[in-house]
């Protein structure tokens, strides 16, 4: 038994550190590379260009228009670099935790689901 | 990719809200008993990754640049809904704290970057990958079923971006069509390398957290049915 859970806080501790990194990759990206990044328009912006549709989008008021950080720039940041690189931190936070929120979500239905269920194998309790 | 508020008219937008949106809740229902402890901080960062990877927009041909989707390898990663689920998150947050991609477009960019380059094209890559696998190996089989398939799902996701243009009567699809495929053929090429080298990276390192890869080192106790 103790064994057991040493070997699976070593399994546990070398995920985390796996997950440290990945998103340690992901913020250096987000930081210090987005800034950089080609500002070229996009595949479909450069059609929309080409083919004369992107006053359709122009002429259109955005059904939202509160978005703190439009174009990936980081409001009151004067500096465009800086700007972009703040906005990239930010948001790589922001989704982290929306896209954590939503795992919760799924497993609190599973929590829900499971309730019903009787619990069982409880031989092992101290 | 993604498309703003003005280009998609409200039936054709309208409609793909409800198939997002009813993709979604079956997602959540779907993946809510696979989600044990270490899924959802891998979800969440896998999240992260992709957001900040989709800011690097990168030059091709003819003053255009393209950017990493990454709908493929959060299928692969973390099993098809999951990754579903993945993207759409980050393609919320991306409307509204950036501005990406319109609101009324929403349903229609999780349509194109979640389900086709998501859903579609996972489950058309493990169609080709399962036969391969007996053939060349499960890792040569994933490695190379995923470099091919994520440069279609890139093809694929223009595609439909193209035919929802012309079902909208922005711009007939003749004119839009072959642009769009066209450009995006190439931006697929960086998809590909992109999807390729991460899902080497992970299989080196942690080949217990790439959900698609079904070898031998994985669980002996699953595939001891087969060897035997």
């Amino acid at each position: 038994m103790a064994i057991d859970i040493k070997k699976n806080l070593k399994e546990n501790k070398g995920l985390w550190i796996f997950l440290g990194v990945m998103l340690v990759v992901a913020i250096l990206l987000g930081v210090f590379v987005a800034p950089w990044a080609s500002s070229s328009p996009d595949g479909l912006e450069k059609v929309a260009e080409d083919k004369g549709f992107t006053k359709k989008a122009e002429e259109q008021k955005p059904t939202w228009n509160h978005s703190p950080m439009k174009d990936y720039s980081f409001p009151g940041v004067k500096g465009e670099k800086v700007s972009t690189g703040i906005s990239g931190l930010v948001g790589v936070l922001i989704t982290l935790a929306a896209a954590t929120a939503v795992g919760l979500l799924a497993l609190g239905l599973n929590r829900l689901h499971k309730r019903k269920a009787p619990t069982e194998g409880r031989t092992d309790a101290p | 990719m993604h498309i703003p508020d003005g280009f998609l008219d409200p039936k054709t937008w309208g409609t793909l809200y409800g198939v997002s949106g009813g993709t979604t809740a079956y997602a959540l229902y779907k993946v809510r008993d696979r989600l044990e402890g270490k899924k959802i901080p891998l979800l969440g960062i896998t999240a992260a990754f992709i957001f900040a990877a989709q800011m690097l927009n990168f030059p091709i041909a003819g003053g255009t640049s393209g950017h990493f989707l990454g709908a493929m390898l959060a299928c692969v990663l973390l099993g098809p809904f999951e990754g579903f689920l993945v993207m759409a998150t980050v393609l919320t947050v991306q409307c509204f704290f950036f501005a990406d991609g319109g609101l009324t477009a929403l349903g229609a960019n999780i349509f194109n970057m979640g389900i086709v380059a998501g859903l579609l094209s996972y489950y058309l890559m493990v169609l080709v990958k399962a036969p391969l696998s007996r053939w060349i190996g499960e890792k040569k089989a994933l490695l190379s079923s995923v470099a091919v398939f994520s440069w279609v799902s890139v093809v694929l996701a223009s595609a439909a971006c193209a035919i929802e243009l012309a079902i909208s009567g922005t711009v007939p699809f003749n004119v839009t069509f072959p642009a769009m495929v066209g450009v995006y053929s190439l931006i697929g090429i960086g998809e590909a390398i992109i999807t390729t080298f991460a899902l080497v990276v992970v299989l080196q390192s942690r080949p217990d957290l790439v959900d698609a890869y079904r070898g031998p080192a994985l669980s002996p106790t699953a595939t001891a049915g087969e060897v035997a």
